[in-house]
C-alpha cells in the first residue's frame, strides 16, 4: 500500500483537529492494494468547496474481473475461509466493528470531508450505527441454523443454510460506511466472499475500512473494494457470469438496469434498495410540537438525501395553516453551514450534478403552480449548498409531489379523511417508508395496515435499527436488509435428503 | 467511580456477592476449600445461608422491577455487557485456568485450552443472542391483531456443580441474562473462587447492581433455600439425579417455580466391527476419564461388536496403562485427582463390586498416591447389564467394557437405563449410524466423535438425566416467559 500523506484543504475552517489525513486511494484484492489494470483515476470532490480532495484509482472491467476471480479462489471447497468456525466468522466481524469504533474520529472527519454531513452526525450517528451493524451480525454468524424436517417416507432429511459464493455489493454515496457494513455484516457473517464498488462521490471511508478488514484478519480474497464507475465498473458486476448475487442500493433508474443485466447475464439473485417518496401522514389529533420536528427531520435530515425521506407530508385540513407555519419557521432557522462546524444541522448536496438536478426540481415546483413559502436558492458561492425550502399548497400530480427529489425540498399536502389519505399516500409507484402521527391507537393500526411500506414509523420516524429489516414495497425495491431477515439474501438453502433402514418419530 | 474494582486484598475473593459488593454471611458462617491434588485447604469462603440467599433475592427483584436500568436496558446492550465479561474472562484466562485447576485438581493445560475456552465462547454466544430473540405476530382468527413478546422470567436460581465450575456457570448466566434476567447463582462447596472472581469481572464489565449475585454454600442450606424461595420464579440445577429430585420436589412445594435440570448419565458408547479401531479405542477412553471421570457425559458403557471385543479391550486396557497421573500443574499430567475425599472413596466402592459381581478387573482399581484424591485409571472388561457398575453413575475413572452381537440387541440395552443424557456410535456404515442415533434415547448423540460438545448446540438429557435443554437457540427458551397480547382492530387486512 502506498498511502498519501496530505494537508487539510486549507479553505475549512474546522472545529476538530483535521490536519493531516492518511488517505488510501487505490483497488483493494486479495488484501491487496492495487493501481487499476488501465492505470486511470478520477477525482473525488469536496462538496463544501468544490475542491478535489485526492485522485482515486478507477475500476473497470479488468478490474472487476480480478477481483471475481479472488474472490472465487477465497470462495473454494477446503479454503481457510470455507473451513472457518461459523463463531470465528462472527469474531472477525467483532474485531472489524472494534478497530472502526477506535478510528470512529478520524473516520468521521473522513466521512464529512467526503460527503459534506455535518460532522456531528457523523461521529455521532452513522459510525456508532456502523459498529452496532457489524456487531449484530457478528452476533448471527453461528446462530443461522437450517431444519431437520419430518419428510414422509423412510428418510432423514435436512437443511444447509449456505453461503451464494461471490456477492457483488454497489453501495451508494448518500451514507457510505453505513451503507457499506449494512452490505458486508450480513453477507460475512453468512460465509460469502464479496466484490464491492463503492459510489464514485464517496470512496475514501470505504478504502479505509479495507485496511482495517485486512488488519483483523479476514482471509485474502473475502472481501476485495472497488472505486469506480457506475456505467463501467458497476455494469461489469452486474453482468458478469461469475458473480452470484449482486446486491445494489441506488436510484430506482439503475436499479431497472441492474436486474436487465441479470436476465442478461446468469441469473445472478438480485436484491435491489431503491428510491421512494414516502408520505408522513399527520392527523389533527398529533402532538403538534412533535409532529413538526419529526416532519422537518424526516425531510431534511442528511441534506434532503434518504431513499425514505418523508418528502410527502400530509397534514390534516384543521391543522394545515398551523402546521405549515411552525414548519416554515423551523425550516428558516436550521442552521446551514460549513459541516466541521458543530452547531452545523445543513450541509452541502453530494455534487455539482445533484445540486443542479434539485434547483431544477424547485424551478419546477415554482412553475406548477406550488407555493415557495421559504429557501429555494443556493446558500453559498462555494460548495454545492442548498438552502432548506418549503412549498405549501402542493397537488399529487405535481412533479415535486411524484418524482424523487432527493435534496432539501419539503411538500406539504392538505387531507380530510383516513380514507382519501391512503389511498393518495399509495398512490405512488415507489413503497419504501411511511410514518402516521396520531394518538389514536384505531386510527394508526388502520393507517400502518394499509400503507404499502416496507417500514411504517407511527409517532416517530427514520428509526433505524440493525435488528429490523428495511426495505421497498414496489419499485422501491425487491427484499429486505438488516434483522434476522437480512440474512435469506445471503443463503442458499440445500436440501439433503438421506435414505434411512426404518424411519422413527 | 463505581465500576473501578476495588483491589484484592487476598489471593482470592471469598465473600458472598450481592448487589456488586461483597459481604460476609449473615450468619457469620466460613467453610473451607480444598486443594484435591495435595488434601490441604486453600482458604475459607463465606457460607451463604437462607438469609444471605433471602438478601440476594431481594436484591434481584429491585434490579428487575419494571423500569430498573437492567428492563430499560437494550437487548443489543445486555448482549454488549456480556461480551465485555468474555472479553475480561479472556484477559484473566491465565489466572481463572490457574486457579481453576487448584480449586478442581484439573490438569492446567486443560482448564486453559478447554474450560476456559468454553467458557469464552458460551458468553460471547449468547452475547450475540441478546438482541435476537424475536417474538411473532400471528394471523390470528377475527378482527385483531396479535403478537408474542418473549420476556426475561424473572429472578433465576442457578446451582451450578464441581466438575467445571466456571464453564458451568457461564452455562447459566449466558442465556439468562441474554434474556433479561437476574440470577442468584450458587457454585458448588467444593469449587466456590473461580465463580466469586467471575463477580469482580461482572462488576468490573458494568453490568447493573443485582442483576447476578453470587452465593457460596450447601447444597441442604443455601441450595434448598433457593429451591424452595417464593420469590424466586425460576431454578436450574446441574448436578446429581438425586439432588434433581429433590430440586423439582421443593418446586413444586413451593410456588411452582420453573425447572430445569441437568442431571446424571450413564451413556452407551456402541462400537461396531467396522469402525476405525485406533479412532474408537482413543475416542472411548478419552469419553471415560476426560476430567478424571467426573463428566455427565462419561461414556462408562461400552458397547463393543463381538468381532472386535477382545482387541478393543486389549488396546483400551494398553492406552489406560499408559494414562499420566500427576500433579495438575505439571504440562505432561493427563488425569487429576477426583475432587473430593468422599467422592474418591465412593468410586473405590463401586470398583470393589464391580470385582466382588464378577467383572474382569484388567488395570487400576485403587487409589494412587498418599496425597490427595487420585485413582487409578481402571479398565473392566466381561462386564454384564445386570452388575452395578453397569447401571449406577461411578462419576471417576472406570471403564466398562461390554460385548454385543447384532444391531436391535444393542439399541434395547442401550436404552435399558434410567438416565438418557448421551450416546455415541462407532462406524462407517452410514445405515448403522441413523439406526442409532434416532432409536437411542438420549439428549445428544455423538457418531464417530464424542463429548464434541459447543455453545451453538443444544445439550440436555431424555428421562431421568434432565429436563430442558442448555445452550444453542434452544437454550434461551428456558429463560423467557411469552406474553401474548392481543389488540382489537377496526378491520382487519392480510
Amino acid at each position: 500500500m502506498r498511502p498519501k500523506l496530505i494537508v487539510a484543504v486549507p479553505t475549512l475552517r474546522t472545529s476538530c483537529h483535521l490536519h493531516i489525513i492518511l488517505i488510501v486511494f487505490q483497488l483493494f484484492i486479495n488484501n491487496q492494494w492495487q493501481d487499476a489494470q488501465s492505470g486511470k483515476t478520477f477525482p473525488t470532490i469536496n462538496p463544501s468547496t468544490g475542491e478535489v480532495i485526492c485522485h482515486v484509482a478507477e475500476a473497470d472491467k479488468t478490474d472487476v474481473d480480478r477481483a471475481v476471480k479472488a474472490a472465487r479462489a477465497a470462495f473454494r471447497l477446503g479454503s481457510p475461509w470455507r473451513r472457518m468456525d461459523a463463531s470465528d466468522r462472527g469474531l472477525l466481524l467483532t474485531r472489524l466493528a472494534d478497530a472502526i469504533e477506535r478510528d470512529a474520529g478520524y473516520l468521521a472527519e473522513l466521512e464529512t470531508l467526503d460527503n459534506g454531513k455535518p460532522y456531528a452526525i457523523s461521529y455521532c450517528v452513522d459510525i456508532p450505527n456502523v459498529v452496532k451493524c457489524l456487531r449484530y451480525y457478528a452476533g448471527w454468524a453461528d446462530k443461522w441454523e437450517g431444519k431437520t424436517i419430518p419428510i414422509d417416507g423412510d428418510y432423514f432429511c435436512y437443511t444447509r443454510h449456505e453461503p451464494i459464493g461471490v456477492c457483488g455489493q454497489i453501495i451508494p454515496w448518500n451514507f457510505p460506511l453505513l451503507m457499506q457494513a449494512w452490505k458486508l455484516g450480513p453477507a460475512l457473517a453468512t460465509g460469502n466472499t464479496i466484490v464491492m464498488k463503492v459510489a464514485e462521490q464517496t470512496p475514501l471511508t470505504a478504502l479505509y475500512v479495507a485496511n482495517l478488514i485486512k488488519e483483523v484478519g479476514f482471509p485474502e480474497g473475502v472481501v476485495n473494494i472497488l472505486p469506480g464507475m457506475g456505467p463501467s465498473a458497476g455494469a461489469a458486476i452486474a453482468a458478469h457470469m461469475d458473480v452470484d448475487k449482486l446486491a445494489f442500493t441506488g436510484s430506482t433508474e439503475v436499479g431497472h438496469l441492474i436486474q436487465q443485466a441479470s436476465g442478461s447475464s446468469n441469473l445472478k439473485k438480485v436484491t435491489l434498495e431503491l428510491g421512494g417518496k414516502s408520505p408522513n401522514i399527520i392527523l389533527s389529533d398529533a402532538n403538534m410540537e412533535e409532529a413538526v420536528e419529526q416532519a422537518h427531520f424526516a425531510l431534511f435530515f442528511n441534506q434532503g438525501q434518504c431513499c425514505c425521506a418523508g418528502s410527502r407530508t400530509y397534514v390534516q385540513a384543521d391543522i394545515y395553516d398551523e402546521f405549515v407555519e411552525r414548519s416554515v419557521e423551523r425550516t428558516k432557522n436550521r442552521v446551514t453551514g460549513d459541516p466541521f462546524d458543530l452547531k452545523t444541522e445543513h450541509g452541502p448536496q453530494i455534487d455539482d450534478e445533484q445540486f443542479k438536478k434539485i434547483l431544477n426540481y424547485i424551478d419546477i415546483g415554482k412553475k406548477e403552480g406550488a407555493k415557495m413559502l421559504c429557501g429555494g436558492k443556493a446558500a453559498s458561492d462555494k460548495g454545492y449548498f442548498i438552502q432548506p425550502t418549503v412549498f405549501g399548497d402542493v397537488h399529487d400530480q405535481m412533479t415535486i409531489a411524484r418524482e424523487e427529489i432527493f435534496g432539501p425540498v419539503m411538500q406539504i399536502m392538505k387531507f380530510k379523511t383516513l380514507e382519501e389519505v391512503l389511498e393518495r399516500a399509495n398512490d405512488t409507484k415507489y413503497g419504501l417508508a411511511a410514518a402516521v402521527f396520531t394518538k389514536d391507537i384505531d386510527k394508526a393500526h388502520y393507517l400502518s395496515s394499509g400503507l404499502r411500506a416496507g417500514t411504517v414509523w407511527i409517532n416517530c420516524y427514520d428509526v433505524f435499527g440493525a435488528q429490523a429489516p428495511f426495505g421497498g414495497f414496489k419499485a422501491s425495491g425487491n427484499g429486505r436488509e438488516l434483522g434476522e431477515y437480512g440474512l435469506d439474501n445471503y443463503t442458499e438453502v440445500k436440501t439433503v435428503t438421506i435414505k434411512v433402514p426404518q424411519k422413527n418419530s | 467511580i463505581g465500576t473501578i474494582p476495588p483491589p484484592l486484598s487476598a489471593p482470592y475473593l471469598t465473600q458472598i456477592f450481592i448487589d456488586n459488593e461483597w459481604h460476609d454471611s449473615v450468619s457469620g458462617k466460613v467453610f473451607p476449600v480444598y486443594d484435591p491434588a495435595t488434601g490441604e485447604q486453600i482458604c475459607e469462603v463465606q457460607e451463604a445461608d437462607k438469609a444471605d440467599v433471602d438478601k440476594a433475592v431481594q436484591a434481584a427483584r429491585r434490579a428487575f422491577a419494571l423500569g430498573s436500568p437492567w428492563r430499560r436496558m437494550d437487548a443489543s446492550e445486555r448482549g454488549r455487557l456480556l461480551a465485555k465479561l468474555a472479553d475480561l474472562v479472556e484477559r484473566d484466562s491465565v489466572y481463572l485456568a490457574t486457579m481453576e485447576s487448584l480449586d478442581c485438581g484439573k490438569p492446567f493445560l486443560t482448564t486453559l485450552f478447554v474450560d476456559l475456552q468454553g467458557t469464552i465462547k458460551t458468553l460471547r454466544y449468547f452475547a450475540g443472542y441478546a438482541d435476537k430473540i424475536h417474538g411473532t405476530t400471528i394471523p390470528m382468527d377475527g378482527e385483531y391483531l396479535t403478537f408474542t413478546r418473549h420476556e426475561p422470567i424473572g429472578v433465576c436460581g442457578q446451582i451450578i456443580p464441581w466438575n467445571f465450575p466456571l464453564m458451568m456457570a457461564a452455562w447459566k448466566l449466558g442465556p439468562a441474562l441474554a434474556a433479561g434476567n437476574a440470577v442468584v447463582l450458587k457454585p458448588a462447596e467444593q469449587t466456590p473462587l473461580t465463580c466469586l472472581y467471575l463477580g469482580a469481572l461482572v462488576r468490573e464489565a458494568g453490568f447493573p447492581p443485582g442483576v447476578v449475585n453470587i452465593l457460596p454454600g450447601f447444597g441442604p442450606t443455601a441450595g434448598s433455600a433457593i429451591a424452595s424461595h417464593m420469590g424466586i420464579d425460576k431454578v436450574a440445577f446441574t448436578g446429581s439425579t438425586e439432588v434433581g429430585k429433590l430440586i423439582q420436589e421443593a418446586a413444586g412445594r413451593s410456588n411452582l417455580k420453573r425447572v430445569t435440570l441437568e442431571l446424571g448419565g450413564k451413556n452407551p458408547n456402541i462400537i461396531f466391527a467396522d469402525a476405525d479401531m485406533d479412532l474408537a479405542v482413543e475416542q472411548a477412553h478419552q469419553g471415560v476419564f476426560f476430567n478424571a471421570g467426573q463428566c455427565c457425559t462419561a461414556g462408562s458403557r461400552i458397547f463393543v461388536e463381538e468381532p472386535i471385543y477382545e482387541e478393543f479391550v486389549r488396546r483400551s486396557v494398553e492406552r489406560a496403562k499408559r494414562r499420566v497421573l500427576g500433579s495438575p500443574s505439571d504440562p505432561t499430567t493427563e488425569q487429576g485427582p477426583q475432587i473430593s475425599q468422599e467422592q474418591q472413596a465412593r468410586v473405590l466402592e463401586l470398583i470393589q463390586s464391580g470385582i466382588s459381581e464378577g467383572a474382569t478387573l484388567e488395570c487400576g482399581g485403587k487409589a494412587h498416591g498418599l496425597k490427595g484424591f487420585y485413582v487409578e485409571p481402571t479398565v473392566f472388561s466381561n462386564v454384564t447389564d445386570d452388575m452395578r457398575i453397569a447401571k449406577e453413575e461411578i462419576f471417576g475413572p472406570v471403564q466398562q467394557i461390554m460385548k454385543f452381537k447384532t444391531l436391535e440387541e444393542v439399541i434395547e440395552r442401550a436404552n435399558d437405563t434410567d438416565y438418557g443424557l448421551a450416546a455415541a456410535v462407532f462406524t462407517n456404515d452410514i445405515n448403522k449410524a441413523m439406526a442409532i442415533s434416532t432409536a437411542v434415547q438420549a439428549g445428544t448423540v455423538w457418531i464417530n466423535c464424542y463429548n464434541a460438545l459447543s455453545t451453538q448446540c443444544p445439550f440436555g438429557g431424555y428421562k431421568m438425566s434432565g429436563n430442558g435443554r442448555e445452550l444453542g437457540e434452544c437454550g434461551l427458551k428456558e429463560y423467557s416467559e411469552v406474553k401474548t397480547i392481543t389488540m382489537r382492530l377496526l378491520a382487519k387486512n392480510s
